[in-house]
């Protein structure tokens, strides 16, 4: 135990060491490129690898200069593409969020109040399809959806229509295949929060002459107010930037901040730009995770 | 307590399963048809195993599938080590500087969409290749740290999650008998987490196994991942190869998360059984 209370003279303690290495990688890997992007997003574009200017310069002998260049940003506000791709991937991820909520809350209810033994069946088949690649699920849709794919053959077989149908490449498959990634994301931190649930509440209003629409409305719904919630920014924020969906179901003309992101990069290498992008995109997401962690912190804290 | 549901939920819960499942279903019956236009069924030379054969004869997506499988191993390991030491100091340490801090970080990653998370890692390591030289150029190790980042916070939130439901009596026994804390984290707290460290293991895994941008990002010439590889061919349209890809996928995910269950339900029974 000697050396344990020579090193707390130096304020090194087990239980330091312990976090102080999570700690410090989070810091490095995570918080740090923050930093960096920063950084970058006030840079010149410049034809080099890296294809950026540096932020300080020497000019002259003895003096550095700062060149902070907010260019990049002025470039964002003056091309309506930006604005138009901020504002339609805020109402996708709206839109589909809303949808998760519809189907998603029936089924965590419908879970919730199932035997225990179906529960855990159930929860099976809802988290099977969450360990499966993503990629190759949103795939599955492009089998279904395109002009001679399962969808259209099934509806002309029966005689519904009689040309196949344009679903793959427009917004409808773009909104499934969001709906249909994220829809466990939504299900099962409702199903945990309605899990919680003390049903005679409902049964003590039915008794007193409640009807079950008017029960659900005025007891269930407010008290899974904080699984909503919880469920709808794990839907609404990772959707806001998703690249992988509008990229392989939206078409060309699915415009969303996330493949703007990536094309900036990949396809035009302006670092700079998408380093711009990545920071508004950032500073409009920040307030929903902190929400969403308060919403976690009040979960947690009525579970005890 | 009553299980009855009502008809309503009951046919809410069929559509939303049948929405969920229909998708995985089809690429598992067209993997057996013998068609290049893939959802057009030929029933005169179908089922067949013919893709199955052709898959195991390409060597693009072998290797890409044994660079994945590598980067994912050393992720899983990385991060269960990173996220059980993270989980355990949350749940364990009620007070220490940086509490918030390090309880923000491991949340972030969670929500942080990925376009964010790839584009911000590469910078950072350009940055630093101009600063110290390492990492030189860009690959399976790049591509592993980037993982392991957003890997460590779900093993995070699966051993803290854990540890809250454990109260820790047991722990301060051992103590008050004399164990030294590192005996006492090995010998009492390790087997009481180790479902929540096999949980957290195969997550990190398969967000590993699973992951396209942040891999796309981070990886450097030479380094695709098998996603990188389905990506790149799911784009110009459907292949029958990778419908035998995901029917492998799904078999062996189902096989594992199956096993799992019925191990910890098991194990759930004999501690009760103990008691």
């Amino acid at each position: 135990m000697k050396t344990a209370a020579y090193l707390r003279r130096f304020g090194i303690s087990g239980r330091g060491l312990v976090v102080a290495l999570p700690y410090l990688w989070l810091l490095l890997f995570f918080v740090v490129p923050f930093v960096i992007v920063l950084k970058i997003s006030f840079s010149d574009i410049d034809l080099a690898i890296p294809p950026y200017k540096p932020l300080l310069e020497w000019v002259g002998k003895n003096s550095l200069a700062i060149k902070v260049d907010f260019n990049n940003y002025a470039f964002l506000f003056t091309d309506r593409l930006y604005i138009n791709a901020f504002l339609n991937s805020i109402k996708v991820a709206f839109i589909s969020t809303v949808l998760c909520a519809l189907v998603g809350y029936p089924m965590a209810y419908g879970i919730a109040r199932s035997k225990p033994a179906t529960r855990n069946l159930l929860l099976l088949l809802v988290i099977l399809p969450f360990w499966t690649s993503l990629l190759l699920r949103v795939y599955a849709w492009i089998g279904l959806l395109k002009a001679n794919g399962v969808i259209n053959n099934v509806l002309i077989w029966m005689g519904v229509i009689n040309e196949p149908l344009t679903l793959l490449y427009t917004p409808f498959a773009m909104y499934v295949g969001i709906v249909y990634s994220y829809l466990p994301f939504f299900i099962l931190p409702m199903y945990a929060n309605l899990e919680k649930m003390d049903w005679q509440l409902l049964e003590a209003a039915e008794d007193l002459g409640c009807r079950p629409w008017q029960a659900f409305y005025k007891i269930t719904l407010p008290l899974s107010r904080n699984g909503i919630l919880a469920g709808s920014m794990l839907v609404f924020i990772p959707a806001v930037g998703e690249f992988v969906i509008p990229a392989l179901l939206g078409g060309p003309n699915a415009l969303m901040i996330g493949r703007v992101l990536w094309d900036e990069f990949f396809s035009n290498r302006a670092w700079p730009v998408a380093s711009a992008v990545a920071i508004l995109l950032l500073i409009l997401l920040v307030p929903f995770m902190m929400w969403y962690q308060s919403v976690q912190a009040r979960e947690s804290a009525g579970a005890r | 307590m009553n299980y009855k549901s009502s008809y309503f939920i009951i046919t809410c819960l069929a559509f939303g399963f049948a929405f969920l499942y229909i998708p995985i279903l089809s690429m598992v019956v067209f993997s057996f048809n013998a068609s290049k236009l893939v959802t057009v069924w030929d029933s005169a030379h179908s089922p067949t195993l013919k893709w199955y054969y052709a898959l195991l004869g390409n060597d693009e997506i072998l290797d890409a599938a044994w660079i994945s499988l590598k980067v994912a191993v050393i992720n899983a390991s990385g991060s269960v080590i990173l996220g059980t030491l993270a989980g355990f100091g949350l749940a364990r340490f009620s007070q220490f500087r940086g509490r918030f801090t390090l309880n923000a970080m491991t949340t972030a990653p969670l929500v942080m969409p990925e376009v964010i998370t790839g584009l911000s890692l590469l910078l950072l390591f350009v940055a630093l290749e101009q600063l110290i030289g390492w990492p030189a150029g860009r690959g399976i190790t790049t591509m592993t740290i980037g993982h392991m980042t957003f890997s460590m916070a779900y093993v995070t939130v699966i051993v803290n999650s854990r540890l809250a439901t454990f109260d820790t009596a047991l722990e301060e026994a051992a103590m008050d008998l004399g164990a030294r804390p590192l005996k006492v984290f090995f010998v009492i707290t390790m087997p009481i987490i180790f479902p929540a460290i096999l949980s957290g293991w195969l997550l990190a895994f398969t967000l590993s196994w699973d992951d396209l941008v942040i891999s796309s990002f981070t990886s450097g010439p030479g380094s695709s991942t098998l996603p990188m590889v389905v990506f790149s061919k799911v784009r110009l349209g459907v292949s029958p190869e990778i419908n035998v890809l995901a029917t492998i996928t799904i078999t062996v995910v189902t096989l594992m998360i199956v096993g799992v269950s019925l191990w910890m339900a098991r194990r759930a029974k004999l501690d009760k059984a103990a008691d």
